[in-house]
């Protein structure tokens, strides 16, 4: 058959080669043997691998010489190459920009402890509480506790740290300028250790600060440069709604994402953290109000003191089990604690008691909008259009080489040979196309964060649209696996050129 | 025959086909979804709050140092709003549409009855139809007898409710709601005095059924912090918002006070929807130019393979137009194939969304209709293609060979 006429064994198509190409000549004579009009493009390749095929051929010589290659002939055909780069990195730029935002938003907001941090439930309101139309949620526990158990679970101290929480709002007075409102949360002082704040000045409250329910403050950096600009704010006192509050601490910029720690509807999942910690139990002194959702199983009983008494739920607990043993014994302790309500009457029925760790909860509590799974989605179909089209580009690119390719494989280059020029020749354009991806990627953050920042909402902005080492890693390689995908059948058609015909056609 | 003869073509260049048939495909099935997802957007932003949203501001004032006498502070604030030249009528209340957050109880027809409907509740006196601007369906609005105080943590049970279209027609779907006694607790009743056309409730951004469930409580509300609702004339609302701030300062300076438009508080309530609808716009927008590139360069790349073919064909005598004729016969059928997997997949697509997102389901006439769209998009891409392989000269085509 022809085919096997023209291709010689393995192994002496490299010598023929070698042969051929340290003798410029030599080259040129056989081209005119197998009738061939080598075109100028034809004629440089062989030249080019002159000095690669001159001593004994190794691998890496290979690989730059195809190297070499792929840019000549990416070069050769700039418009093709420029719209397979363009639609790699369009694709990869929509899907990297979706997944960064997905990826910062399923992310892990306190690594090292997410399975350490736990939420106890207990169905205080029972099955035959009234529930509001739908069947969707009729076998969930309350996500918040009662004022009561809250006090219960801090008094019994058994986890490492514990600590109750709720949002609020006051105003600020610190004694220059017009008083202004801001977000705060109350809790106990193991709030810190316990969620790892960071602080730049001065350190948490004390135990007993929590004890003698006194008047002290942990201010954010936010704050604390507001307030008190230039200066340490640890040691002064701001006013919080008509009282004194001596500040023990100030935090340094401190925003997990998402801001898992509150989620009773005090701010946003994304948003930013609060402005100043008071002692939970200072709070309930002063009778601050909740900015979060406060649940009643029936109408609320008047004032605060009915609040504090009631069933209504409105309080995040968080507690750090550090072992399973501890998470084992705490789930005991939940069950105890459950059946010793029911025995002093409190219940009627056998409540149920659960725990949650960090990603449980987020979870439960639906903090990652179906929307961003549903654009990365999205995203990524474009990125598969976008990996069609190059596929056709490609098929196109290599389809008008079939002349030359030809002559290649005629001149003994095997169809591995053939094969991986192609792939390096689709690599290249990965890598092109990644690093175009990569600066669309950050077009397209950009263009989010002024979408997002419109919104006036505090969005952890920087984190969210932020485009770390890892993402960068990602995009690339994302975008060099793709286009190397999309390049395994053009190249393996490509690799399959019958040189006779090509030959005879030309 | 023709038709033939384009589906043998077809056989031998089976991954091009498929390429874009696949494409085509999946352009259609994600643009549909995401243009029905901006569209459902798009409505859910338009649904009106029932409010006089022209002509309503809001006015956030929260006391400093929890001052004692809250009641007639609140009293003394609506009077001087409601002196201010411009101003039609001033409430105090908890919320108000699109607010966010606000309260919520549960309504039932029965004392004892497991199922609850949940409704927002806002708390108004004789002064809460003209400030909002809400309109009177049925029934009459609260008289100044009737308003009593609550504040935050209180409840009282109303002797009567006013609550809107929507609401009744939940409670009592036959019509009669007017007059009814409705039960908030085993224990706890109201009559329904009154029903008004629309008034959302504070989360009606973010929901679509519960968006209309609204009840109005005759209450002062009493408490630090406390929402105004104001109402100016039309056209007065520019110069009636300072006004009212300062006079509020003249009152007292012990205050912290911020003020929005209604506009913008329903700017800011719609502000995911809006920014989804333009990142999946762009996302569309630039997906529909890579598809158009995508079938041009296929073409491209079909015509070019095919020279000879085409040229043999001139010199047999065939016209341009048959040419022209064939090409685009070839992509609609493929265009064809590719829309018609593009409505499974999109409907497919939707099946899903719409069990993860709050959506309404895309019309099968609807992804339909985009079929024929990117049918004659296709069209329209193939034409430079197919009018350059028509005026491949035959003597040029076949010289090759």
């Amino acid at each position: 058959m022809q085919k096997q006429a023209v291709v010689p064994p393995p192994g002496a198509g490299t010598r023929l080669a070698t042969q051929a190409c340290s003798h410029g000549t030599e080259h040129w004579t056989i081209g005119q043997a197998a009738g061939l009009r080598l075109s100028a493009s034809s004629w440089r390749f062989a030249d080019a691998s002159k000095s690669h095929f001159a001593g004994e051929a190794k691998v890496i010589d290979m690989l730059g010489y195809y190297l070499q290659l792929a840019v000549r002939s990416l070069r050769r055909n700039p418009v093709l190459t420029t719209l397979m780069i363009i639609a790699v990195g369009v694709g990869i730029g929509a899907s990297m920009t979706m997944l960064t935002n997905l990826r910062v938003m399923t992310g892990d907001p306190i690594p090292d402890k997410s399975s350490q941090l736990f939420v106890p439930q207990i169905d205080v309101w029972g099955p035959g509480s009234r529930r509001t139309g739908g069947a969707a949620n009729t076998d969930r526990l309350p996500d918040t506790l009662t004022y009561r158990d809250a006090i219960a679970f801090m008094r019994a101290r058994r986890g490492v740290h514990q600590t109750a929480i709720y949002g609020m709002g006051l105003d600020i007075d610190a004694g220059s300028g017009r008083p202004f409102a801001a977000a705060g949360l109350a809790a106990y002082a193991d709030f810190f250790p316990l969620f790892e704040v960071p602080f730049a000045s001065g350190g948490p409250w004390s135990a007993s600060d929590d004890e003698s329910r006194a008047n002290v403050v942990v201010l954010s950096a936010k704050l604390a440069e507001r307030v008190f600009p230039h200066a340490d704010a640890v040691g002064k006192t701001v006013n919080l709604e008509g009282h004194e509050y001596r500040i023990v601490g100030v935090m340094k910029p401190w925003s997990p994402v998402p801001r898992f720690y509150d989620t009773n509807g005090t701010g946003a999942a994304f948003g930013n953290t609060e402005d100043f910690f008071v002692p939970f139990t200072n709070a309930i002194d002063r009778q601050h109000e909740s900015w979060g959702g406060i649940g009643c199983p029936g109408r609320a009983p008047a004032g605060w003191a009915g609040l504090l008494t009631s069933e209504c739920v409105w309080l995040q607990f968080w507690v750090e089990l550090p072992t399973a043993a501890a998470v084992r014994n705490y789930q005991d302790f939940l069950s105890s604690y459950a059946a010793e309500q029911r025995r002093s009457g409190r219940f009627d029925w056998a409540a149920r008691t659960q725990l949650h760790d960090v990603p449980d909860w987020l979870v439960q509590e639906d903090v990652v909008p179906e929307q961003a799974r549903v654009n990365t989605f999205i995203g990524f179909a474009l990125l598969v259009v976008c990996l069609i089209n190059a596929i056709g580009l490609m098929m196109a690119k290599f389809g008008s080489r079939a002349g030359e390719l030809g002559v290649r494989r005629a001149m003994g280059g095997s169809r591995r040979d053939i094969f991986l020029q192609c792939l390096v020749e689709t690599a290249l354009i990965g890598l092109a196309g990644g690093l175009l991806g990569l600066g669309l990627t950050a077009i397209g953050l950009a263009v989010d964060r002024a979408l997002l920042a419109q919104g006036e909402r505090n969005v952890a902005l920087d984190v969210l649209t932020r485009l770390d080492t890892g993402m960068l890693a990602i995009t690339l390689a994302v975008a060099m696996a793709a286009t190397l995908c999309a390049g395994l059948y053009p190249s393996w058609r490509a690799s399959r050129v019958q040189p006779a015909w090509q030959l005879k056609v030309q | 025959m023709e038709t033939l003869s384009i589906l043998k073509s077809v056989r031998r260049n089976k991954i091009g086909a498929l390429l874009l048939v696949l494409q085509i495909a999946i352009s259609l099935a994600v643009m549909s979804n995401c243009l029905s997802i901006i569209q459902d957007n798009l409505a859910q932003m338009r649904r009106p709050t029932g409010v006089d949203e022209a002509n309503v501001f809001l006015v956030s004032n929260q006391w400093l140092n929890k001052p004692a006498d809250l009641g007639p502070r609140i009293q003394a604030d609506l009077d001087v709003i409601r002196s201010v030249p411009g101003i039609m009528d001033a409430e105090a209340t908890n919320s108000y549409p699109l607010h966010g957050g606000g309260s919520s109880g549960g309504l039932s027809l029965k004392p004892d009855q497991k199922v609850t409907t949940r409704t927002a509740e806002y708390y108004v006196d004789e002064h809460g139809l003209a400030a909002y601007g809400l309109k009177l369906a049925a029934g009459r609005w609260f008289t100044a007898g009737e308003i009593g105080e609550v504040g935050v943590h209180e409840s009282e049970n109303p002797a009567s409710v006013i609550v809107t279209a929507a609401l009744a027609h939940k409670l009592y779907p036959s019509g009669n709601a007017l007059g009814q006694v409705v039960y908030w607790t085993p224990a706890a009743s109201s009559r329904i005095v009154g029903i008004v056309e629309r008034a959302q409730a504070p989360w009606a951004a973010w929901t679509q059924a519960r968006a209309e469930y609204s009840a109005f409580l005759p209450y002062h509300y009493i408490d630090n912090w406390v929402m105004y609702v104001v109402r100016s004339r039309p056209g007065q609302m520019g110069r009636a918002i300072p006004a009212v701030e300062e006079r509020l300062f003249k009152l007292t300076r012990q205050r912290v006070v911020a003020t929005e438009t209604f506009a913008e508080a329903r700017n800011s309530a719609y502000f995911d929807p809006r920014s989804t609808g333009v990142l999946l716009g762009v996302l569309c927008a630039v997906l529909l130019v890579v598809t158009i590139f995508g079938i041009v360069g296929l073409t491209m790349y079909w015509v070019g393979q095919r020279r000879r073919y085409i040229g043999m064909r001139r010199a047999l005598g065939a016209c341009r137009i048959d040419i022209l004729n064939y090409f685009h016969t070839e992509n609609l059928l493929i265009a064809g194939c590719g829309a018609l997997l593009g409505i499974l997949l999109g409907l497919g697509g939707n099946l899903w969304l719409t069990s993860h997102l709050e959506l309404g389901r895309m019309s099968v006439a609807y992804i339909c209709v985009g079929a024929v769209i990117i049918m004659a998009i296709s069209q329209a891409s193939v034409f430079f293609p197919a009018m350059r392989a028509a005026s491949i000269a035959p003597t040029e085509a076949i010289r090759a060979l």
